[in-house]
C-alpha cells in the first residue's frame, strides 16, 4: 500500500517547532500541521467496500482534511491518522461505498 | 541642519516620509487627519513611494498594517480616540505577532460627552496590549520619536509594535520648529528593515496565526515580555545613537530637569511636562526647590531610572491627564506600585489635571507646588488624589 504523502516531515517538525519557539508563533516548515494527529476526534469511522467503488475520485476531492489518498490502482485509502470523520466522502460517494460507523474505543 | 516650521501632525508624516515607510494604511479621525493627508499629498506629489490604503475602519487599517508588515514591509497608520478603541483587537494581533508596527496616536478624549481635546487615557487604556508607548513633548519629540521607534521596533531582539502619542491640538495643529537631518543621514540611522520571516519570501514559506495550545501559548507571552526587557536596553542604546549622530540625546527613558537637589519633583508625560519646566525655572526664582521628570516611555516602563529618582526626592507629584475610573491616575498608579517593594518612599500625590483640553498652567503648577511644599513640611498628605480644576 501507497505511503501517506504527509507523513513525510513529521519528524523534523516536532523536533525543531516544539524546541524552537519562533517569536510570534510563526510556523515556518510546511506542513507543519501533521504532528497534530486530529484522527483522534473521530466518533464515526468511514469503512470503505472495494467492491462497490468506481474509482470516481469523489471521496479523495472532498475530503477537507485530506485524509484520503490515492493507492497504484487509484482505488481511496483513508488515513485514519488525521480523519475527523466528517462524513462528507460517505455523502459524496455515488455508489455508497463508504459508510459512516460508530467507533467505539 | 534644515529646519521646517511644521505641525505636530506634519512632523509625524514628515518622520514617516523620512523613514522611507513602504505602507501606510489609515482612516481619517481628528485630530490625526493631517498626518495621513500630508503622506498622501507626499505620494500624489511624486516625494514618497508608498503603498497606501485607504480603508473602511481603523480596525482595518490596522488590520492592513498588519498583513503588509507580515510581508516584510516597514508600516505606519496614525489614530486618535475612538479610532484606537476600534483597533483595539487588532493591537493585540500586532504584537502578539511581532510585528514592528509604528503607529502615532494623537491623545483625544473618549467620548461621551464628545471632545476632541487633549487626553491621554485613550492610549493608556491601551497599555496591556503589548505595545511600547512613547509620550512626545513637542513637535520635535514627535519627529524624533517616529524615527526612533523604527529602529527599536525592527531591532532583532525586540519586533514588538510601537505607538509614538502627541497632544490633540496643543501638538497635532500647533505650529514649531522641528529639525529634520538630512534623509541620507537618516538613511545610515534607519537602514532598510530586515525582518526574521516574510509572507513573501515564496523559497520559505510561512504560516502566521497559528494556534497554541495551554502547553505552548504561555512562552509565547513570555517572550513578549523578554522583548519588553529587551527593549529597555535598546531604547537606551538607540537613544544615545540618535544624540550622537543628531544631537538630540533620548538615552533616558524619564526626562530628568533640575532634579538633582530638589525637595519634590513633578512627574507626568507629554506636553503637559514643557508647561511644567517653564513653571519649574519660575519656582526656583520664588525659593522652591523643584524639579521635572518626564516620563518618556511609558511602556517599557522605566521601573529602574523611577527607583533612581524616588530615593533622592521627599515628595513626588503625578500629574495625571487620563484616569482610570474606580482608581486613581495612570501614571500615579503605575509609579506607586514600581516603588512598594523598594525602600525608596517619597510622599506621592495624584493631580488630575487637564482631562478633555482643560488648560493647564504655570499658575496651576505653582498652586501644586504650594500644597505639595505644605504636604511635605507636615509629612502627612491631605488627600491621595486631587481633582485639580473641579468646579466646587
Amino acid at each position: 500500500m501507497a505511503e501517506s504523502p504527509f507523513k513525510a516531515d513529521i519528524e523534523r517538525v516536532e523536533k525543531e517547532l516544539t524546541e524552537k519557539m519562533t517569536p510570534g508563533a510563526i510556523a515556518y516548515i510546511p506542513g507543519s500541521s501533521v504532528i497534530n494527529k486530529t484522527g483522534s476526534w473521530r466518533v464515526f469511522k468511514p469503512e470503505f467496500n472495494k467492491d462497490k467503488c468506481i474509482r470516481c475520485f469523489l471521496c479523495y476531492t472532498y475530503c477537507p482534511e485530506p485524509a484520503i489518498y490515492l493507492d497504484e490502482e487509484n482505488y481511496p485509502v483513508f488515513d485514519y491518522d488525521y480523519c475527523k470523520g466528517c462524513g462528507i466522502c460517505a455523502n459524496e460517494c455515488p455508489t455508497k461505498a463508504i459508510t459512516m460507523v460508530r467507533e467505539v474505543k | 541642519m534644515p529646519k521646517k516650521v511644521v505641525s505636530g501632525n506634519y512632523a509625524a508624516a514628515y518622520a514617516a516620509k523620512h523613514a522611507r515607510v513602504e505602507v501606510v494604511a489609515a482612516y481619517p479621525i481628528t485630530p490625526q487627519t493631517s498626518i495621513i493627508e500630508k503622506i498622501a499629498e507626499f505620494i500624489a506629489n511624486g516625494e514618497a513611494n508608498i503603498q497606501y490604503v485607504p480603508v473602511e475602519s481603523e480596525h482595518s487599517a490596522m488590520a492592513a498594517c498588519i498583513g503588509a508588515s507580515a510581508a516584510g514591509a516597514r508600516a505606519f497608520t496614525a489614530t486618535s480616540a475612538q479610532g484606537l478603541a476600534l483597533m483595539h483587537e487588532m493591537l493585540h494581533w500586532a504584537s502578539g505577532a511581532r510585528l514592528p508596527i509604528v503607529m502615532v496616536d494623537v491623545n483625544r478624549a473618549m467620548a461621551p460627552p464628545w471632545s476632541v481635546w487633549d487626553d491621554q487615557t485613550d492610549s493608556l487604556a491601551q497599555r496591556d496590549t503589548g505595545w511600547m508607548q512613547f509620550y512626545a513633548e513637542n513637535n520635535q519629540e514627535v519627529y524624533d520619536g517616529v524615527l526612533m521607534a523604527f529602529k527599536v521596533a525592527e531591532h532583532r531582539k525586540v519586533n514588538l509594535p510601537v505607538m509614538i502619542i502627541e497632544s490633540a491640538f496643543i501638538l497635532s495643529h500647533t505650529y514649531d520648529i522641528v529639525d529634520m537631518p538630512p534623509q541620507e543621514e537618516i538613511d545610515e540611522f534607519l537602514p532598510p528593515r530586515e525582518p526574521l520571516y516574510t509572507l513573501t519570501d515564496f523559497d520559505n514559506p510561512i504560516a502566521v496565526g497559528a494556534l497554541a495550545t495551554p502547553a505552548d501559548y504561555y512562552e509565547f507571552r513570555y517572550k513578549i515580555e523578554k522583548a519588553m526587557e529587551e527593549a529597555r536596553k535598546v531604547i537606551k542604546e538607540v537613544g544615545k545613537e540618535f544624540g550622537e549622530r543628531f544631537g538630540r540625546d533620548y538615552s533616558q527613558m524619564i526626562e530628568l530637569y533640575k532634579t538633582e537637589d530638589a525637595e519634590f519633583v513633578f512627574m507626568g508625560m507629554g506636553s503637559l511636562m514643557g508647561t511644567v519646566k517653564e513653571a519649574v525655572d519660575l519656582l526656583r526664582k520664588e525659593g522652591y526647590k523643584v524639579g521635572a521628570a518626564k516620563v518618556r516611555w511609558f511602556r517599557p516602563f522605566p521601573k529602574e531610572e523611577l527607583y533612581e529618582l524616588a530615593k533622592n526626592v521627599d515628595g513626588i507629584a503625578v500629574l495625571d491627564r487620563n484616569f482610570s475610573f474606580g482608581q486613581e491616575g495612570i501614571l500615579f498608579n503605575e509609579a506607586k506600585g514600581v516603588l512598594y517593594n523598594t525602600d525608596a518612599k517619597p510622599i506621592m500625590k495624584n493631580y488630575i489635571v487637564g482631562l478633555g483640553g482643560r488648560d493647564f498652567t504655570v499658575n496651576d503648577i505653582r498652586a501644586i507646588a504650594k500644597n505639595m511644599k505644605e504636604i511635605i513640611e507636615k509629612g502627612k498628605l491631605d488627600r491621595e488624589i486631587e481633582w485639580y480644576h473641579l468646579k466646587r
